[in-house]
C-alpha cells in the first residue's frame, strides 16, 4: 500500500522491439518520498521501462499517469518540466562542456541560481571538478554528474539506473546516503538496481520484472525467498 | 565586452579599412562573404552538430529573393536584402522536417533539397519570373561601394550571431544538444525548437550573404549562385579554422581562402592538388581544427 496518492502510476505498459516484447503489461505505482526497487534479470526491461517512463521511448499500449494526468504522448523536456527526471544506465553527460557547465545546461529551464548550482556541486561531491571537462571524468564522478543534472531541473520523480553498478565500497555507502536524502525531501525514487545489498539500504519495496513482466511485489526479504524469484535469477 | 567581442570589432574594421589601402576588392569581397558563410556553417555544424552540406541553397535563395524584388518589386537593395532573407529561412522553414535525419543522411538530403531548388530557380518555365538559366542583371541598382559597405555589415551581423551563441544560454543548450541530444531533453531544453531556430538563423545569414553577393556583382547566373563549390568551400574553412568558436572559422577562411586565391592566381594547375590535400591533412591530423591547437596549449579560444 503506499503510504499517500500515488505521484507515478503505470498501468499495463508494453514496448516491443520489431518482434521482441521487451514490457508485457508493466503495472506500478509510486507516492511522493517513496522508494520502489526495479529488479530482474539481464534483459528483462527494467532499462526500457525507465525510457519508456521518462519518454525515449513512446509505448505500444498501457498508460503513465502523473498525478492522475496521461503523460504518454509527451515529449521528453515536457515530461522534465512536469517533474521526471533520470539517469543513465550508461552516464550520458555533456561531455565536451566543463562540469559547472553542464548544471547551468539544466539551470536555465528550471531556473536554479548559482547558490543553488553551488550546493549541488557540494552535495555529489563534484565542486572540486567544476572547472574540467565532463569527458575527463571516470565514470562513478559521470554517473554522480548525470544525477547532478537531473536534481537541477527539480524532479518530482527520479528515475535511476543502476547508479551503484561500478562503484567501491565506500562510493555505494556514500550514494545510497545521497539517494535517501533526495527522497528524504519527497521525491519519489524508481532505483533499478542489480546490487541487493545496496538496494536494501534504500527501500524495502521492490518489484521484480521478468521478461517484461512483474512477477512479484512486496518487500526484499519476502522476495528473497519466493520461489519464482529464485528460479529467474539462478535461471538467468 | 562579450567574449569575443573585440575579435569581431577588429574583423569588421579591418574589412571596412582595407579596400583604402588594397586594391583587390574582389578578394577582400569574396573573403567577407565567405566569413559570413563559415560562420553560417558553424552555427548549425558547431552548435547542434548537423553539417549541411547544401548550404550553398540558402545563399541562391537570398540572392534570388534578393534581386526579384528590386526587379519586380522594385524594392531598394537594402530592404531588398532582407526580403532575400525572409526567403532562404521560408526554405530553411520547409526543409525543417530534414531535421529529423541524422549524420550523413542529413547532409545529403540537404544536398538534394539545394538541387531541387536549384532546378526550379532555373527552370526555364519559369523565365517570366526568375529569368531561369539566362541569369539576373541588376544593372540599374549596380553600387559596388554600397554593396561592399553592405556585406560588412552583414559580416558584424553574422559574426554578432556567433558572439551571441558563444555567451548565451541558447548557444549553451544548443551545444548540450549537439553533445547528448536526450539529456539536453531532460535538462528541460526544447530540442526540436532550439535546432530549428539554429537552422533558420544559419539559413538567414546565408541569405543576406546571397543577397549581398547578388547586388554587389549585379549579373550572375543560376549556376553561379548555387554552385555546390560554395558549400564546400565554407565547409572546409569552417573544419579547418575549428567549429563552435568564433576565432575558428575566421582564421581557418582568411588562411585558406588567401591560399586558395594565392594559388589560383600563380599556380592554377596545383589548386586542386593542394585542396585535395589540406583536406586529407585536416581530416588525418587536425579533426577539431586549428583552434584545437591553442586549446591543446592551454589558451582560451573565443
Ligand atoms: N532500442 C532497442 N532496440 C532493440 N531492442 C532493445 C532496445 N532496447 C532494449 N532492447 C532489448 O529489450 C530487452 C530488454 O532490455 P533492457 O535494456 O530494458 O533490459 P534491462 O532489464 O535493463 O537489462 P540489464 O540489466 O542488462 O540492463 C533486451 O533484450 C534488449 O536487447
Ligand atoms: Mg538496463
Amino acid at each position: 500500500m503506499s503510504p499517500s496518492a500515488p505521484l507515478l502510476s503505470v498501468e499495463r505498459l508494453s514496448k516491443r522491439f520489431g518482434a521482441f516484447q521487451a514490457l508485457d503489461g508493466l503495472t506500478l505505482e509510486l507516492a511522493p518520498g517513496e522508494v520502489l526497487g526495479l529488479v530482474g534479470p539481464n534483459g528483462s526491461g527494467k532499462t526500457t521501462a525507465i525510457n519508456v517512463i521518462s519518454g525515449v521511448y513512446s509505448a505500444d499500449a498501457g498508460s503513465i499517469l502523473l498525478d492522475g494526468r496521461s503523460i504518454g504522448g509527451l515529449p521528453i523536456h515536457r515530461r522534465a518540466h512536469l517533474g521526471i527526471n533520470r539517469t543513465f544506465q550508461v552516464p550520458k553527460p555533456f561531455r565536451g562542456l566543463t562540469v559547472g557547465e553542464n548544471l547551468e545546461v539544466a539551470a536555465v529551464y528550471s531556473r536554479a541560481d548559482r547558490a543553488e548550482i553551488g550546493k549541488c556541486l557540494e552535495f555529489l561531491e563534484l565542486a572540486p571538478l567544476v572547472g574540467r571537462e565532463a569527458a575527463s571524468l571516470n565514470s562513478a564522478q559521470q554517473k554522480r554528474l548525470d544525477l547532478a543534472r537531473a536534481l537541477i531541473a527539480r524532479p518530482r520523480l527520479l528515475l535511476v539506473d543502476e547508479l551503484g553498478a561500478g562503484l567501491n565500497p565506500v562510493e555505494l555507502q556514500r550514494m545510497a546516503q545521497t539517494l535517501t536524502t533526495i527522497a528524504r525531501s519527497g521525491v519519489a525514487l524508481l532505483v533499478v538496481e542489480h546490487l541487493l545489498g545496496f538496494l536494501r539500504e534504500l527501500t524495502t519495496r521492490v518489484v521484480v520484472m521478468d521478461a517484461g513482466r512483474e512477477i512479484f511485489e512486496g518487500s526484499l526479504e519476502v522476495a528473497a525467498r519466493d520461489r519464482q524469484v529464485i528460479d529467474v535469477f539462478l535461471g538467468g | 565586452m562579450p567574449r569575443g567581442g573585440w575579435y569581431s570589432v577588429g574583423v569588421v574594421l579591418l574589412f571596412a579599412l582595407l579596400p583604402f589601402v588594397y586594391g583587390n576588392h574582389a578578394l577582400l569581397f569574396n573573403m567577407m562573404m565567405y566569413l559570413v558563410l563559415a560562420q553560417g556553417i558553424n552555427v548549425l555544424f558547431g552548435f547542434t552538430g548537423y553539417l549541411p552540406f547544401g548550404y550553398v541553397g540558402f545563399f541562391g535563395a537570398g540572392a534570388y529573393g534578393a534581386s526579384l524584388a528590386i526587379l519586380l518589386v522594385h524594392l531598394p537593395p537594402v530592404p531588398a536584402l532582407f526580403v532575400g532573407a525572409a526567403v532562404s529561412v521560408l526554405v530553411a522553414l520547409l526543409l525543417a522536417p530534414l531535421l529529423r535525419l541524422s549524420g550523413a543522411y542529413f547532409a545529403i538530403a540537404s544536398l538534394a533539397a539545394s538541387e531541387v531548388v536549384y532546378y526550379i530557380v532555373s527552370n526555364p518555365h519559369l523565365v517570366s519570373l526568375t529569368q531561369g538559366p539566362y541569369g539576373i542583371s541588376l544593372a540599374q541598382v549596380y553600387n559596388s561601394g554600397a554593396s561592399y559597405a553592405t556585406m560588412v555589415v552583414v559580416l558584424a551581423m553574422a559574426l554578432a550571431a556567433v558572439v551571441y551563441l558563444r555567451n548565451s544560454h541558447m548557444g549553451l543548450a544548443l551545444q548540450a544538444i549537439r553533445e547528448e541530444p536526450i539529456s539536453a531533453g531532460f535538462a528541460g531544453i526544447n530540442v526540436v525548437r532550439e535546432r530549428t531556430r539554429a537552422w533558420l538563423l544559419s539559413a538567414a545569414l546565408a541569405g543576406l550573404a546571397g543577397g549581398a553577393y547578388a547586388w554587389h556583382v549585379s549579373v550572375f547566373y543560376p549556376k553561379s549562385v548555387f554552385d555546390l563549390n560554395i558549400s564546400v568551400f565554407a565547409i572546409v574553412f569552417t573544419l579547418f579554422g575549428g567549429v563552435a568558436t568564433l576565432v575558428g572559422p575566421i582564421v581557418g577562411t582568411l588562411l585558406l581562402y588567401g591560399l586558395y586565391n594565392w594559388i589560383g592566381i600563380s599556380q592554377p594547375e596545383y589548386f586542386q592538388l593542394v585542396f585535395g590535400i589540406v583536406i586529407v591533412l585536416l581530416v588525418l591530423f587536425l579533426p577539431n581544427g586549428l583552434v584545437s591547437l591553442l586549446r591543446r596549449a592551454k589558451i582560451h579560444v573565443p
